[in-house]
């Protein structure tokens, strides 16, 4: 099957500034993809090397099997939803949606009823007569997503679409983005610097750094089996031992990673891995009490359930792990 | 411990008038707005909008034939003779040429306007602020008389022309009716030149404001959703620059309106407005038909303003 979206060793530099560099990717028709990385990782050069807003310096970009570069925005049938929505002040909200019918020469009663049901889908029915200055933060973000889907295009892409919502509206776009998603059947590209969102809602997660992807793989890989440092520490924060401390668990390894929750503090089977340590650090986060534990000079951290009793700081403490959460990786 | 370390919860009071003056004004801040705002409304409602009311009340004044005297009795005669043949030429001829005058500077200011807001970043922002400004730092007239030599018959434009072996152009535009003559420098194009280039700024600057105001990604917007450029430009773009457009048009068309020195140097003898009102208070001696004739471009800008409006042109502000 051909892949929705193709990179072949694709890089965008501008002057010494390297903002995507030779990116191999491929996303399959039909997939919740999510780029994940911090700002500045290269995964919005790549959401706009995809819409084309952006040219490739060097590789090949092909969309549904057809050549993308030098081919305009208006030319590919990819719609984006820009992270601050990018609606267009001067129109209602009914002719923003209608917006890409319109320039594509469709009949007014014709566009003026998809843009009708457009809305209905983002559950805005009957705010097509206001402006976009009259909607409040959420509000916009559905009419920016009617907007770009009324075109159907073959893959969507969004850019930050939750990141100025606050927290209860970002959980209820989240599940609304995934079921639509699964209704329409479209290709949706997302871009997020938000872990949980991309844990969430992707099928797969490429995160990014420096302009390379440091890891692909499904919301489960990426969480549990972090390649890199960068991918262990960046997503949900593991800890990574060191190459000493695993040869004291008998572990012979560069480096591991530990997620904070895989670890119990003084409890141990026979069968499990144990550390002592010290506590030096501990702080509650409302479900769980985050408790540092320094360990022969590494520093651990430990999630530990809020019904479990947390140690004092400066207690001796057994740390204790299953062999299977240990993550053994190739890189120091 | 020193007093810098520990503040009081809530400081004494500042010493003298000054901290008595400070508080009196932090509770009562309409004082404050008063005494910032007074002098300034006074000034604008009394001396400005005053002495222009007491202007248009001349217009419905006459003047006695005879004796040269002003009747200060109200009568609308003096804008009979405002719409009579003579005088009704020079409020339409006027009024062609600011229309013209300010379409022709759109359409020269806004691609100017656009590289500014759009491309110009550092230094050539800089180059292009001072480009647009330096022109008006010099003297008005001798940039008009500047323009008079240009355009003359023995003027370098001429001479460009005939280098170029255009001479056969140049001719054959002067020799069109109405818009032609003896030479660029007497002629309505020389005027219609020296009106765009003069008035320029005014319109550049803000388009140029409006369009820096429109986001980048409107425009990637745009074309995301299947616009292409000229429809990019149609939908959105210019009705977002329009009321820049508009803003600037008010400046080339009332200016266009008033100034009675451009037609005066730069031209064909035949009167614009502001030569009328000039001729009319000063060796006529008619005040109300001066009067009368300037309120002629305050009617042509209120209507003016009133259809943009109602087209729409800010809608986006």
């Amino acid at each position: 099957m051909t892949a929705a979206v193709l990179f072949e060793n694709v890089s965008r530099h501008f002057g010494a500034v390297k903002a995507v560099d030779a990116v191999d990717l491929e996303i399959a028709a039909g997939e919740f993809f999510a780029m994940l990385g911090p700002s500045g990782s290269g995964k919005t050069t790549c959401l706009r090397l995809m819409a084309g807003f952006e040219q490739p310096t060097g590789g090949h970009i092909e969309i549904f099997g057809e050549t993308a570069e030098g081919v305009p925005p208006y030319r590919r049938s990819v719609n984006t939803v820009f992270q601050d929505y990018a609606l267009f002040p001067h129109l209602s909200i009914l002719d923003n949606v209608a917006y890409g019918l319109m320039v594509k020469g469709i009949g007014k009663d014709e566009r003026r009823k998809a843009a009708e049901d457009a809305l209905a889908m983002v559950k805005l029915p009957g705010y097509g007569q206001r402006r976009p200055g009259q909607l409040s933060g959420g509000q916009r973000q559905r009419v920016a997503l009617a907007r770009a889907l009324v075109n159907k295009p073959k893959v969507l892409l969004l850019d930050e679409p939750l990141g100025a919502l606050d927290l209860k509206l970002r959980e209820q776009m989240q599940e609304e983005l995934k079921s639509l998603q699964k209704s329409l059947g479209i290709t949706f590209v997302f871009v997020t610097h938000d872990q949980g969102e991309a844990l969430s809602m992707a099928d797969r997660i490429a995160v990014f750094n420096d302009g390379k992807i440091q890891q692909l793989g499904t919301p489960e890989d990426i969480y549990k089996r972090p390649q890199t440092r960068f991918v262990a520490d960046f997503v949900g924060s593991s800890n990574v031992l060191s190459s000493a401390t695993c040869a004291r668990l008998g572990v012979p390894a560069k480096a591991a990673s530990l997620r904070p929750e895989a670890i119990a503090i003084g409890t141990s089977w026979a069968e499990q891995l144990s550390l002592p340590g010290t506590v030096t650090a501990r702080s509650f986060l409302g479900a769980t009490n985050r408790v540092s534990v320094d360990c022969a000079g590494e520093k651990i951290i430990v999630a530990s359930p809020a019904a479990m009793p947390v140690p004092d700081i400066g207690a001796e403490v057994q740390l204790a792990f299953s062999r299977n959460d240990l993550h053994l990786m190739e890189e120091a | 411990m020193s007093a810098l370390a520990t503040p009081a919860a809530i400081t004494p009071n500042r010493p003298g008038l000054t901290g008595r003056l400070s508080d009196f004004l932090w509770k009562h801040p309409h004082v404050l707005l008063a005494i910032l705002l007074g002098p300034p409304v006074l000034w604008l409602g009394i001396i400005y909008l005053g002495s222009l009311f007491a202007l248009l009340l001349q217009s419905f004044f006459s003047i006695d034939d005879f004796s040269g005297l002003i009747n200060y009795e109200f009568t609308l005669s003096t804008y009979k003779q405002l719409l009579s043949d003579a005088n009704f030429d020079i409020i339409v001829r006027t009024i062609t040429m600011a229309a013209v005058v300010t379409i022709f500077s759109a359409l020269i200011a806004f691609p100017i306007a656009y590289y500014a807001a759009r491309y110009a970043k550092g230094k050539w922002k800089a180059v292009f602020y001072l480009g647009i400004m330096l022109p008006l730092w010099s003297s008005y007239l001798v940039k008009i008389y500047a323009w008079k030599l240009i355009l003359a018959k023995e003027g370098i434009l001429t001479w460009a022309f005939a280098k170029l072996h255009l001479l056969w152009l140049l001719d054959a535009w002067l020799a069109l009716p109405i818009i032609g003559g003896n030479s660029l420098s007497v002629s309505y194009t020389g005027t219609f030149l020296v009106f765009v280039y003069v008035w320029m700024p005014f319109m550049i600057l803000p388009i140029q404001a409006a369009l820096e105001r429109v986001p980048g990604n409107l425009i990637e917007a745009s074309s995301d959703l299947g616009g292409t450029p000229q429809q990019t430009f149609r939908h959105v773009l210019f009705p977002l620059a329009l009321p820049g457009i508009v803003a600037g048009s008010i400046f080339t068309f009332s200016l266009t309106l008033g100034d009675y020195i451009i037609p005066q140097i730069v031209g064909s003898s035949r009167l614009f407005i502001g030569q009328a009102v000039y001729a009319q208070q000063g060796t006529a001696g008619n005040i109300p038909l001066a009067a009368a004739f300037t309120v002629v471009p305050i009617v042509i800008m209120g209507l003016y303003l009133w259809m943009a409006k109602r087209m729409g042109a800010f809608d986006a502000l």
